[in-house]
C-alpha cells in the first residue's frame, strides 16, 4: 500500500515516466530500429501500432531489457525510466526488472499452482510469510477480476484454466510484485472476443495503478483502451498524439494509410 | 505384370518384417535364456538362501550362494558413481542451458561427449593404475582393490549422460516461461532452478534412471579395478566384487556345462538383467507419459 | 544467502564441474601416453603375444579384431538397416509397432554382459559354435543392433515427406521410393549410424570374454570357426598381470585403441555435420 501511494505522488508532478531518446537498436549487422524518440507520462495507456515486423515489440521489450536474452543486440541511444537510463545508469538489471511488469502474447504461466504462479514474483524477493503471500495473491487476482473465478482452487495447476483465465493470471502474476510500469506485448490477440473484452476492461481499471504501454495490432482495440498511441513503420515512430487525434486526423500520410486498411 | 510387382513389393515388406522381429526375438531370448538356468539353479538353492547368505562361494570347496555380497559391490560402485555423476553433470547441463555462451557450449559439449566414446576397459587401466595409487597418497588404509576408485571413474564416464539429456529436456522448455521468469525479475539462478529445472523434471529423471541402469551393468572398469573377491560390506575402501565381474571370472575359467557354477551365471545375471529391465522400462514410462506435456 | 550470491557461486561450482570432466579426460590420455608411448613402435604391431612383455605384441588382436568386425557387420547391417527401414518407413501405428519400439529401447538399456550370455548359452553351446568368431560376431550383433535400428529410422526420419510424394506422383511403388529416394537421401545418417555401431563394438570386452574370446591366442584367425582375441581383450588381459612390462604393453595397446575409437568417432561427427548441412531446407 505504502509503495503504490509514494508511486502517485511521484507520478502527480507530472515527471516522464517513460522515456527514449535517439534509439537505434540493431541485430548483429540488421538495424532494426531507427532513432526513436518518445515521452511517455505516467498513469496513462500508450497504445504502440504498426505492421508486423516494424519493430514496436522490439522497442517495447527495451524498456525493461528483455532484448540483453539475445544474443547479438546492439543498443544506441537512451532509454529512462523515472529519468535514469536504463542501459546506462542500471547496475543490477534483474532488481530493476521487478519494477516493471510485462505481460506476454502467449499466456505462459508456470506449469505450477495458480497461487505459486501470482506468488513467485514475491517468493523470489524473499518474502515467506504466508499471510504477507496470501493478502498479496488475493488482492493481484482481484485486480485482473480473476478471483471470483479461481478463489476456491488457488492450489489447482495453472494450466487447468482457459486461455483467457491463463492470461488474466499471467497479468495478476505481473503486478503482484507491484510495478509502477505495464508492458503489454498483444496480450489479447491469442483470445476469443469475450476474454478479450474481459482484459481491455482489465486495462481501463489499472490505468490508475500503472503506466501501460500496450502493443497491438488491433486498431479498433487501440482506439477504445488507450489514451494516446503511437504508430511504427519499418523501425521508424512515425507519428505519437493523443489516440483520436491519430484516428480521426493523423498529421502523416504513413498513418493514414496504415489506419484506413491501404496495408498492413 | 501388376501382380508380378505386386508379389515382389511384398515379398521385400515380409523380409523386412522379419528382421524387425529379430529385436523381439532378442529380448525373448534373453528372458528365456537366463529364466530356464536361473529356474534349474533355484531347484539346488533355496531362494531364501539366495537372499540372505552373506557369503557367495560358488567356486569353492565350502559352497554359499548369497547374492548379496555380490549386489552389495555392485550397488556400493553404483552409489559412488552417482553421486560423482548427477550434482556435476546436472550443472554443468544448467549452466549450458542458461549461463554459457552457444559458442562455449558448442565446444564444451562435443568434448563431454568424448568421455562417453572412451572404451571401458581403457577406464578400467585408469582407475588400476593412476586413480588408486594417486588416492592412496591421501587415504593411507585404501586397498590396491576398492570400490571408491572405479566408482568415482564410472562417476566421470556417466557424466555425459545425465548432461546430454538433461540438457535436451531443458531446451525443450518453452522460451515462453524463461521470459516470464525474467520479466518477473529473477535472476539466472532463480530461472533456472525455480523455473526451468521443474518444468524439465521428467526429462532430468529420466537421465538419471538410464545413468543408473548404466551404473548397474558396467563390468570392465570394476573387474580390472574393484576386485574379484566377493564381500558383503559398504565400505568404499576395501576390494568389492560386482555382480557383472563375476560373470566375466566365471566365464575366463572352464566350468562345465550344467554345472551349479555354470548356473550361477545365469541367476546372477538374472539378478542384474530384473534391475535393469525394471529401471529402462520406468524411463521409458515416464518419457511416454510427460512427452506431451508442452504441445 | 542472497539470491546474488547464490547465482555467483553456482557459476562458479558449474565451471568446477565442467573443469573437473574434460581435466580427467586429459590427465587420463597424457598418463596413458607417457606410459606407454615408448612401448608403440614395429615391433608391437608385429609381435604375436608372448610371455614376455618387451617381445609381447597386438598382431593377433588386432587380426582377430578385424575379422570379428567384418563378420559382425556383415550379419547386423542388413537386419539392423532393414529393421529400420521397415519401422519408419512401413510401420503402421499399431500396438505391434509400439510394442518393437518398446522392445528395442530395452534392448538399448541392457548390459552388455548379459548379451555375452546369451550369446554364451546361445551361439556357443546351443548352435554349438564354440569359442569362435561366428558366435563373438553373432553376439556382438545382437548388441548394437539397437544403435543401428534407431539411427536408421533417425535418418529416414529427417528424409522431407515432399521428396516421396514426388516420387509416388509419379507412379513409383513403395519399394521403388524407399530405395531409390528415401535410402539416398539418408544415407549420411544411415552411414553415421554404422560407424557409430563400429565404434561401439571396437570397444566391448565383456560379451565377448563371456562367449570364450581368449587372451592368450598365438595365431591368426584363418575362418569364422576359429578362436580369436581382440585389442579391448588383449589390453585387459597385460592390465592383469602384475608385472611392470605388462602396464607399458596396455598402456600403448590402449593408445592404438583410443586412436582408432577417436578417429571412427572423429568421421562420425564429420559425416553427421555434413549431412545435416545438406538436408536442411
Amino acid at each position: 500500500m505504502v509503495q503504490e501511494n509514494s508511486n502517485i505522488i511521484l507520478e502527480s508532478f507530472g515527471t516522464y515516466k517513460l522515456r527514449a531518446k535517439d534509439l537505434n537498436l540493431f541485430y548483429g549487422q540488421k538495424q532494426a530500429l531507427k532513432n526513436i524518440s518518445i515521452n511517455i507520462e505516467a498513469n496513462t495507456v500508450t497504445a504502440f501500432i504498426g505492421p508486423s515486423g516494424c519493430g514496436k515489440s522490439t522497442f517495447l521489450r527495451c524498456f525493461n531489457r528483455m532484448n540483453d536474452l539475445i544474443e547479438g543486440v546492439t543498443i544506441k541511444g537512451e532509454v529512462m525510466i523515472d529519468d535514469v537510463d536504463v542501459y546506462k545508469n542500471m547496475v543490477d538489471v534483474y532488481e530493476y526488472r521487478k519494477k516493471i511488469g510485462m505481460v506476454f502474447q502467449k499466456p505462459n504461466p508456470f506449469p505450477k499452482s495458480i497461487y505459486e504462479n501470482v506468488a513467485f514474483g514475491l517468493r523470489i524477493n524473499g518474502e515467506s510469510n504466508k499471510s504477507v503471500l496470501d493478502e498479496a495473491v488475493e488482492g493481484s487476482l482481484r485486480k485482473s477480476a480473476l478471483w471470483e473465478e479461481v478463489k476456491d482452487n488457488l492450489h489447482k495447476s495453472a494450466l487447468a484454466l482457459s486461455g483467457g483465465q491463463q492470461q488474466r493470471l499471467c497479468i495478476a502474476r505481473a503486478i503482484a510484485v507491484k510495478p509502477s510500469v505495464l508492458l503489454m506485448d498483444e496480450p489479447a490477440s491469442a483470445l476469443d472476443p469475450i476474454s478479450t473484452a474481459k482484459i481491455e476492461e482489465l486495462i481501463y481499471d489499472l490505468k490508475d495503478l500503472f503506466t501501460i504501454v500496450i502493443v497491438t495490432h488491433n486498431m479498433q482495440q487501440a482506439a477504445r483502451v488507450s489514451d494516446k498511441t503511437a504508430f511504427f513503420y519499418m523501425g521508424e515512430l512515425i507519428e505519437f498524439d493523443n489516440t483520436d487525434k491519430i484516428f480521426t486526423n493523423p498529421a502523416k500520410d504513413a498513418t493514414q494509410n496504415y489506419i484506413t486498411g491501404r496495408f498492413g | 505384370m501388376a501382380s508380378k510387382k505386386f508379389k515382389s513389393e511384398k515379398l521385400i515388406e515380409w523380409t523386412m518384417l522379419l528382421c524387425s522381429m529379430v529385436s523381439v526375438l532378442t529380448t525373448i531370448g534373453i528372458i528365456l535364456v537366463l529364466s530356464i538356468d536361473s529356474i534349474k539353479f533355484f531347484e539346488e538353492v533355496s531362494f531364501v538362501d539366495f537372499l540372505t547368505d552373506k557369503q557367495w562361494t560358488p567356486l569353492f570347496e565350502d559352497k554359499h550362494f548369497g547374492i548379496m555380497s555380490l549386489l552389495s559391490g555392485t550397488l556400493l560402485t553404483t552409489t559412488i558413481a552417482i553421486i560423482v555423476a548427477v550434482p556435476v553433470g546436472l550443472s554443468i547441463a544448467v549452466f549450458l542451458n542458461e549461463y554459457a555462451s552457444k559458442r562455449f557450449t558448442s565446444i564444451v559439449k562435443p568434448l563431454l561427449e568424448v568421455l562417453a566414446a572412451v572404451p571401458t576397459v581403457v577406464y578400467g587401466f585408469f582407475a588400476l593404475q593412476f586413480v588408486t595409487p594417486m588416492l592412496q597418497k591421501v587415504i593411507p588404509s585404501l586397498a590396491g582393490f576398492n570400490a571408491l576408485s572405479p566408482g568415482l571413474v564410472m562417476g566421470i564416464m556417466i557424466i555425459p549422460y545425465i548432461t546430454s539429456l538433461s540438457e535436451d529436456a531443458l531446451r525443450a522448455v518453452p522460451n515462453s516461461l524463461r521470459e516470464a521468469s525474467y520479466g518477473l525479475g529473477a535472476n539466472r539462478f532463480q530461472t533456472a532452478f525455480k523455473v526451468m529445472v521443474p518444468a524439465a523434471n521428467s526429462g532430468i529423471v529420466v537421465s538419471i534412471i538410464l545413468a543408473v541402469s548404466r551404473a548397474l551393468g558396467e563390468t570392465m572398469i570394476v573387474a580390472i579395478a574393484a576386485g574379484q573377491q566377493p564381500k558383503l560390506t559398504f565400505n568404499p575402501l576395501e576390494s568389492v566384487e560386482t555382480i557383472t565381474t563375476y560373470i566375466v571370472q566365471v566365464s575366463m575359467g572352464d566350468v562345465p556345462q550344467d554345472s551349479m557354477e555354470y548356473r550361477t551365471i545365469f541367476a546372477a545375471g538374472m539378478t542384474l538383467f530384473v534391475f535393469t529391465f525394471i529401471l529402462n522400462n520406468l524411463s521409458f514410462w515416464i518419457r511416454k507419459k510427460y512427452q506431451q506435456r508442452y504441445e | 544467502m542472497s539470491p546474488k550470491i547464490k547465482d555467483t557461486l553456482f557459476r562458479i561450482f558449474a565451471i568446477f564441474c565442467t573443469t573437473l570432466g574434460l581435466a580427467t579426460l586429459l590427465i587420463l590420455l597424457v598418463d596413458i601416453t607417457i606410459k606407454g608411448i615408448t612401448r608403440v613402435n614395429w615391433s608391437f604391431f608385429t609381435n604375436l603375444p608372448s610371455r614376455l612383455p618387451e617381445q609381447s605384441g597386438i598382431y593377433t588382436a588386432l587380426a582377430g579384431m578385424v575379422s570379428l568386425l567384418l563378420f559382425t557387420l556383415l550379419i547386423a547391417l542388413p537386419i539392423g538397416i532393414l529393421s529400420g527401414i521397415y519401422l519408419e518407413e512401413y510401420g503402421k501405428k499399431n500396438r505391434l509397432a509400439n510394442f518393437i519400439e518398446i522392445n528395442i529401447s530395452n534392448l538399448a538399456g541392457v548390459p552388455s554382459v548379459i548379451y555375452g550370455i546369451l550369446g554364451l548359452e546361445l551361439f556357443v553351446r546351443l548352435a554349438g559354435l564354440g569359442n569362435s568368431i561366428l558366435a563373438g560376431a553373432l553376439t556382438l550383433s545382437l548388441l548394437i543392433m539397437p544403435i543401428l535400428i534407431v539411427s536408421t529410422r533417425e535418418a529416414i526420419k529427417a528424409v522431407p515427406n515432399s521428396l516421396r510424394e514426388a516420387a509416388f506422383g509419379m507412379g513409383a511403388t513403395k519399394w521403388q521410393t524407399t530405395s531409390r529416394v528415401v535410402l539416398p537421401a539418408a544415407f549420411g545418417g544411415i552411414l553415421t549410424g554404422i560407424i557409430l555401431s563400429t565404434s561401439r563394438a571396437l570397444g566391448e570386452t565383456a560379451p565377448l570374454i563371456v562367449v570364450g574370446a581368449l587372451a592368450y591366442v598365438p595365431f591368426i584367425p584363418e575362418g569364422p570357426m576359429d578362436q580369436y582375441t581382440t585389442l579391448p581383450i588383449q589390453i585387459f588381459n597385460w592390465t592383469s598381470r602384475p608385472q611392470q612390462g605388462f602396464v607399458i604393453n596396455a598402456a600403448a595397446g590402449i593408445i592404438v585403441l583410443l586412436l582408432f575409437t577417436f578417429i571412427l568417432n572423429g568421421i562420425a561427427i564429420y559425416l553427421r555435420n555434413r549431412w545435416y548441412k545438406k538436408t536442411a531446407i
